[in-house]
């Protein structure tokens, strides 16, 4: 007998989106109902799925639904950052004229999707969760209409992402012809003679994952959409759908595929090198600030992958580190960056941030934390993520990819450094207005604190980390 | 006479979906055009996945396909829709003058 407890988040976050269409058709102006009403309804879902955590692995719906310790994990990670993302951006969408009832709701259908994405064991039930989170994405993308920036950069997604969605389409009607099913658990059982079709339909499943994280060959799309879209949209595409992908990736590379671990371990390497010193040498001659936060977690994306090319526990844990450590990163800067607001208009230059320290002490210094974090200055909590990185790197005898990632670290140390000389020691510009909302100063101030607060106490993430064990 | 197998099937698939990739990295004209491009990938995805389904005896490729279809339908309406608004605000969807990004 199935058991419908264990996707009860899931059931409960369709309800809620059906109901909240339905607010919104039939109560007019009721745009501030529904954000609040989706914001509750995200504490509740965190709630249910924290319910979660005790059960042990577990299969749904004739094995293609998996509920497990990395899943729960995963979901409260996106669920955490879902929550933080709608509190940071209220007063932007508000003073930017697109609150919208839409907007919420887009939110949180792609969420859903992403639920889904991190627990399929099914390729029909990944593609579905797949497709429930871009749709969502690309008409965030191009959420403020009027705007040519952002409908160029949601037309750019939509092209782009369609196209690797039929890459990694076409990849999983191989698996599925080869294997002779889509299930991942039973894909892993299939006898060697039929390996190479097979490992070309990975190829293309690893083509599509990698687009979606955006890493090099295939983060063209990444500079463009981050800086067309509204700045709420992209602090959202820069944080959730990052860990979803990442989850898949973890999914299918262990479970079906890890037969074929020295075939894809190469792809693998080479995607993560090419990332992590593509993203730290382009990002050098940016001017916007969205653009350059793009390469940078291009380049970040790329120590995550490290981590999974490793092929050990310790690789799988150390990345899912990363990943929780770079959100939290994201979020700080993003909610300093929202806080760059004069009438109305947000600045998003680099120039914009021109001598900020002498009119905004605390403000600048929670960039300086945020910056030094993400160029992975110890103390701080950037440093201990590539640390776990390279350790697990380092155990399985991979000196080649910890050698580039500790040079294009040096490289990216560039470009933070180089905003944090702006912050501090350019003239001053045109004070910035400082009537923050509450949610907004609240996110600053927990991400910050956690960056900073990390290496006191890094057992309680270290300790949930070690519980996941996929092989 | 000769009996059409499912490596002419796999063949018929992979040639529409090379055609699906050209078009979309060759095409320098018109947007619409893209958008037909990457309905030939699934078309072709389709057609994989609906021989294999028979050869193999297995049912789930074809509501697989089903499930792709019903996809692409939604995915081209979003597309259409996204044309739309990016026509209102430049006046032209040809495919070189989509540069207003760029660093």
């Amino acid at each position: 007998m199935m058991n419908l407890d264990l996707i009860f988040p899931e059931i409960f976050l369709s309800l809620s989106i059906m109901f909240l269409l339905m607010v919104g058709v039939f109560k007019k102006n009721s745009e501030n109902i529904v954000y609040n009403l989706s914001t509750i309804i995200l504490l509740i879902l965190l709630a249910l799925v924290v319910n979660l955590f005790s059960v042990s692995e577990t299969f749904v719906f004739n094995n293609s639904y998996k509920i497990d310790s990395l899943s729960s994990f995963m979901k409260t990670l996106t669920i955490l950052s879902a929550i933080f993302v709608m509190i940071s951006s209220f007063s932007y969408l508000k003073k930017s004229n697109i609150l919208k009832i839409e907007y919420p709701i887009l939110i949180l259908s792609s969420i859903l999707g992403m639920m889904i994405m991190i627990s399929s064991n099914d390729l029909i039930i990944f593609y579905l969760g797949l497709e429930l989170q871009s749709l969502a994405l690309y008409v965030l993308a191009s959420f403020n209409r009027d705007n040519v920036l952002s409908s160029e950069s949601g037309l750019k997604y939509f092209v782009l992402s369609a196209l690797s969605s039929g890459l990694l389409l076409y990849g999983c009607s191989l698996v599925y012809g080869f294997s002779g099913s889509t299930n991942f658990t039973y894909i892993s059982n299939t006898p060697t003679n039929t390996e190479y079709g097979i490992i070309f339909g990975l190829v293309f499943i690893i083509v599509g994952l990698a687009f979606k994280i955006s890493a090099v060959p295939f983060h063209m799309w990444a500079p463009d959409v981050y800086q067309g879209s509204p700045t709420s949209v992209t602090l959202f595409f820069a944080a959730l759908p990052k860990v979803a992908a990442l989850t898949v990736f973890i999914r299918i590379l262990y479970t079906p595929f890890i037969n074929l671990i020295d075939q894809w371990q190469t792809i693998l390497v080479f995607i993560s090198v090419a990332s992590m010193i593509f993203g730290a040498v382009a990002a050098i001659g940016q001017s916007n600030l969205k653009r350059l936060i793009a390469y940078s977690s291009i380049s970040h994306m790329g120590y995550a992958l490290a981590g999974l090319a490793s092929g050990s526990n310790q690789g799988i844990q150390s990345s899912i580190m990363y990943i929780s450590i770079y959100l939290v990163m994201t979020l700080a800067f993003f909610s300093c960056l929202l806080m760059l607001r004069k009438k109305n208009i947000f600045y998003e230059k680099i120039e914009d941030l021109s001598g900020l320290s002498i009119n905004h002490p605390i403000l600048s210094i929670s960039f300086l934390v945020v910056l030094f974090s993400l160029a992975g200055i110890p103390p701080l909590a950037g440093f201990f993520a590539k640390f776990y990185i390279f350790m697990a790197v380092i155990e399985q005898s991979m000196y080649f990819l910890a050698i580039v990632g500790l040079l294009s670290t040096v490289i990216a140390a560039f470009y933070y450094l180089r905003l944090i000389k702006i912050i501090y020691f350019d003239k001053p510009k045109e004070k910035y207005e400082t009537d923050h909302t509450i949610g907004l100063k609240v996110t600053l101030a927990i991400s910050t604190g956690m960056l900073i607060l990390y290496f006191i106490y890094p057992g309680l993430l270290n300790e949930m980390v070690s519980r996941i064990a996929v092989i | 006479m000769f009996e059409i197998g499912l490596g002419h099937y796999l063949t018929l698939g992979a040639v529409i979906f090379t055609i699906g990739l050209i078009g979309i990295f060759l095409n320098r004209k018109n947007v619409i055009v893209l958008l037909m491009s990457i309905e030939l990938i699934l078309l072709a995805v389709n057609i994989n996945l609906v021989s294999f389904s028979i050869f193999i005896n297995d049912l789930s490729g074809q509501i697989f396909t089903l499930f792709i279809l019903t996809v692409a339908a939604a995915e081209a309406a979003i597309g259409l829709a996204i044309i739309v608004v990016y026509f209102r605000n430049v006046g032209t969807i040809r495919v070189e003058e989509i540069d207003k990004l760029k660093g």
